[in-house]
């Protein structure tokens, strides 16, 4: 079995994944019943200043009857005194000195406040901090959470009351509610902290409700924006992940978050340079029990690529993210479809006829359709095996045999080369040289 | 009958009747109609024969559209509850679908349309469909059965002034006669017909054509007929004994159970159904609902040539029918009442022209089989019927013949659809032809109309 222990800005644990800073972390019972079911780690639900919570606090988002397949949230930190929270954090890290404890903070932005709460919180023994510069909604509004989060120099200030005291590691958590993420990871970066956290929870109204016009979730009537998660944000989790990952300035540990649903998307997160990750939505919707799969799964998948630690993984498809002026141009692939597996169900057909670009003919053959591409007029885009209900039914073949090779930023500096203008009349004389036929 | 049933208590025949398959809730709707993939030109909607789109009004399920899904299946079926409940949807829709082909359960497109049509039922039932101004033409419908409403519907919407003559005292022809009570009861039945009533359309019910009205009187009245009367009696036996009490027709033994007042209903405790079709199976296990101890299905031929769907093989077995395969009743015999029926094996032979293997009598195999009741399911008879009186109307092996587009008979004024022209097929087909006569009566009518009616 592979190692899947990890160390994450200086914080160990026997498995990358860690519950994130919300309600499954909550509590001493929470905490300790998902250590005992195998979670590495907990980023403790956000402990700070007094607050009150109302009802209602979430909201789904079902898309065809998939349940969850988004979850939005106005429930703020942890609104439990802080002193039982303290207490309760002490007593699992010395019942569990194996997996990591790391605190997740948020109070005014005033230095003796920071100075005080980080103290206070290395007295617990846990193993790290986190810091809450993400909450959306709330919390930001008293100054707090992503107002401090979306502005780099505040974030580097009170990072740095923080790095300045602690004696432990130190991650800060990065709001996605911002236009380029780099400028608050750099900001962490300068304020030595130890790693950065992304993605909080994207701004979001998770819906209206139809009878009564009511903003969701709704409480006694009234409704706000809130911070989204789930599996629907995932893409773009793994985007600025992987934005961060690649900035040379940044340069910090990465523990991954967002939509985190089992093995497979935690893997894509550590190929994208997450040294952790962790996990809300999936656990509130199905429990701490998928860790066991999430385990397992992640465990099965290198020892069958032969990978020995979790080391050699983060960050290995990081290299494969380019710009597109690298791309082949002269890269090409078509549909194909295996007509003995197709069912006749003509998706592909409509999806090409009216969504992309009319190269899948519709023909009448005893009684049913059949589905045939007509490969002169197919452009490679996809979208036909992406809608096809049938596994390996739809295949993308590559026609080129890799040998020619002309990127858009080469093109461009040929043209430069030449002295020919970026014309589309040149642009239709270098495809035609190659056999590209625009419809 | 020599020896009848012991009567059930109120409790037994409602078990025994209740429907095979119940509704499905409005989450489970939603689940099953996220299931189905949304084809384009789906294989579902070719299999129908009323081409309902079917992706569509799933998807509208799916989306909570619930009144846009009803609206959806009217267009192609005005009677879409009968169809969703008593369609041998496994041979058709559901037969058809793509899941199938993957190797997965079909979508259950029959309880998605039932959900869809009883929710608009259910519903304040706003308009879902505009009349077209009356164009002053009037047209009479013979039988209210599917064909006849289906016409009746669709004609009315077009402008016309539409009256449908029924014979019976409840109206709604096999929809409300024919269909064993666990597919479809009869109220279920009557409430297309008063939507269909709400169009305008004007019902006669006790009015027998050439018993309480004459045809030509009704030829003189309207300026276009369409005849859905479907079939007549049963075919006879042709074997002696068939006069003793206690044999009787298998539709006149539906159509009284169809009354569910069951313990009105005499059945006899020990009963043979002559004929395997799927009539047959209605009655069988209608008499075995009603408390009969034994029931029998005596049939010449074998499993591969019964006209029965296998769904419905499947169920007589599991309502403990036993069958008689390769078995030919000779005689009925009993003194007064039906006491038992001999009858002979038969050994088949080839196909001959129209696909039936040809049976042959084995000698000395008689044997009697102890009876108190003989039900004749062998096929029904358009005969002893006024359309035979008219002489313009072509019938050749027993069906009506008319053009396949229009519809109209070889009477240019009169139009026919249902069992009368195909011989007996499913509610489905006869809802096709009634709406397709329809669109015949209008282009016989109203040539100079340049374009069908778009809704």
């Amino acid at each position: 079995m592979a190692d899947l222990s990890t160390n994450c800005g200086g914080i160990k644990s026997p498995n990358p994944f860690w519950l994130a800073s919300a309600p499954p972390s909550n509590s001493a019972y929470q905490n300790c019943k998902a250590f005992e079911q195998g979670w590495g780690g907990t980023v403790w639900k956000t402990i700070g200043e007094p607050v009150m919570n109302v009802c209602n606090r979430y909201g789904g988002l079902d898309v065809n009857g998939l349940k969850l397949a988004g979850l939005n949230n106005i429930e703020l930190i942890s609104d439990r005194p802080i002193e039982r929270n303290f207490k309760e954090i002490a007593e699992i890290k010395k019942l569990w000195p194996d997996k990591a404890v790391i605190v997740s903070l948020m109070v005014e932005s005033k230095k003796e406040a920071w100075h005080d709460i980080v103290k206070r919180t290395i007295d617990t023994g846990c193993d790290g901090i986190e810091l809450n510069y993400g909450c959306p909604h709330g919390m930001s509004e008293r100054g707090m959470g992503a107002a401090v989060g979306q502005v780099p120099e505040y974030c580097q200030m009170i990072t740095e009351w923080v790095t300045e005291v602690s004696t432990i590691p130190v991650l800060v958590k990065l709001t996605p509610n911002v236009t380029d993420i780099v400028y608050p990871a750099r900001a962490a970066k300068k304020a030595k902290a130890h790693g950065v956290s992304l993605i909080n929870t994207i701004n979001s109204i998770i819906g209206v409700n139809l009878d009564t016009l009511e903003i969701l979730p709704s409480v006694a009537g009234k409704g706000s924006h809130g911070g989204y998660a789930g599996p629907a944000v995932k893409p773009i989790a793994l985007h600025l992940v992987s934005q961060v990952a690649r900035d040379k300035e940044v340069c910090l540990p990465i523990s991954g978050i967002g939509g985190i649903n089992n093995w497979k998307d935690a893997l894509e997160f550590i190929l994208l340079g997450a040294s952790s990750v962790q996990v809300c939505t999936a656990v509130m919707h199905h429990g701490f029990r998928i860790v066991e799969d999430m385990i397992e799964g992640l465990s099965n998948w290198m020892d069958a690529k032969g990978y020995k630690t979790l080391d050699e993984v983060i960050g290995k498809s990081l290299h494969r993210i380019d710009d597109f002026g690298n791309f082949n141009l002269l890269h090409k692939t078509v549909a194909r479809i295996d007509q003995e597996k197709c069912i006749h169900c003509n998706l592909c057909y409509i999806a090409c006829d009216d969504g992309a670009h009319q190269c899948i003919d519709l023909t009448p053959v005893n009684g049913h359709n059949k589905t045939v591409v007509r490969e002169e007029d197919c452009v490679g885009c996809d979208l036909c095996s992406i809608v096809c209900p049938v596994e390996g039914c739809i295949n993308m073949v590559r026609l080129d045999d890799g040998k020619e090779q002309k990127t858009w930023n080469e093109l461009v500096q040929q043209f430069k080369n030449d002295d020919k203008e970026l014309s589309w009349e040149n642009l239709a004389e270098f495809q035609k040289k190659h056999g590209i036929v625009i419809h | 009958m020599k020896n009848i049933a012991e009567k059930l208590t109120n409790e037994e025949y409602e078990k025994n009747f209740a429907e095979l398959h119940p509704p499905l809730t409005q989450n489970s709707a939603a689940t099953e109609a996220n299931r189905c993939l949304y084809c384009y030109d789906s294989p579902c909607m070719k299999a129908c024969p009323t081409h309902i789109d079917i992706s569509s009004f799933i998807k509208k399920i799916a989306t909570g559209n619930l009144l846009g899904s009803a609206k959806t299946i009217f267009k192609s079926n005005w009677v879409p509850l009968t169809c969703a409940r008593a369609c041998p949807v496994q041979v058709l829709c559901e037969g058809a679908c793509v899941f199938v082909e993957k190797g997965e359960k079909p979508i259950e497109i029959g309880r998605l349309q039932r959900f869809a049509i009883e929710s608009y039922f259910n519903s304040y039932k706003p308009q879902l469909f505009s009349k077209e101004k009356s164009n002053g033409k009037n047209v009479g419908i013979i039988g209210s059965g599917p064909s006849g409403l289906a016409c009746a519907a669709e004609l009315s919407l077009l402008g016309y002034d539409v009256t449908v003559y029924e014979a019976n005292k409840i109206p709604g022809g096999l929809n409300t006669w024919g269909i064993a009570p666990y597919k479809l009861r009869q109220a279920d039945s009557l409430k297309e017909v008063e939507f269909i009533k709400s169009f305008g359309v004007k019902f006669k019910t006790n009015t027998k054509v050439g018993e309480d009205i004459s045809f030509n009187d009704l030829y003189k009245k309207h300026d276009a007929i369409f005849i859905g009367i479907g079939l007549g009696e049963s075919t006879r036996l042709r074997i002696p004994g068939e006069d003793l009490t206690g044999v009787v027709d298998a539709l006149d033994f539906i159509e009284d159970v169809k009354n569910e007042k069951w313990d009105k209903v005499s059945v006899g405790k020990r009963v043979a159904v002559i004929g395997a079709g799927n009539t047959s199976i209605d009655a069988v296990t209608e008499a075995k609902r009603l408390g009969a101890e034994q029931v029998y299905v005596i049939y010449r031929r074998g499993t591969d040539d019964m006209s029965a769907y296998d769904f419905e093989y499947e169920l007589a077995k599991s309502d403990e029918v036993i069958f008689y395969f390769k078995t030919m009743p000779k005689k009925i015999t009993g003194d007064n009442f039906v006491e038992g029926i001999e009858c002979v094996k038969v050994k088949l032979g080839e196909k001959n022209e129209k696909g039936k293997r040809e049976t042959k009598v084995i000698p000395n195999s008689e044997f009697i089989l102890p009876v108190d009741m003989v039900i004749k399911a062998v096929g029904q008879n358009i005969s002893n019927n006024f359309i035979n009186d008219i002489y313009e109307i072509k019938i050749e092996r027993g069906k009506v013949v008319v053009d396949e587009d229009t519809f109209q008979t070889g009477n240019k004024k009169i139009f026919a659809g249902g069992d009368c022209i195909n011989g007996g097929k499913e509610v489905v087909n006869a809802a096709y032809d009634g709406k397709m006569a329809a669109h015949g009566i209008d282009k016989y009518l109203n040539s100079n109309k340049k374009s069908a009616i778009i809704r």
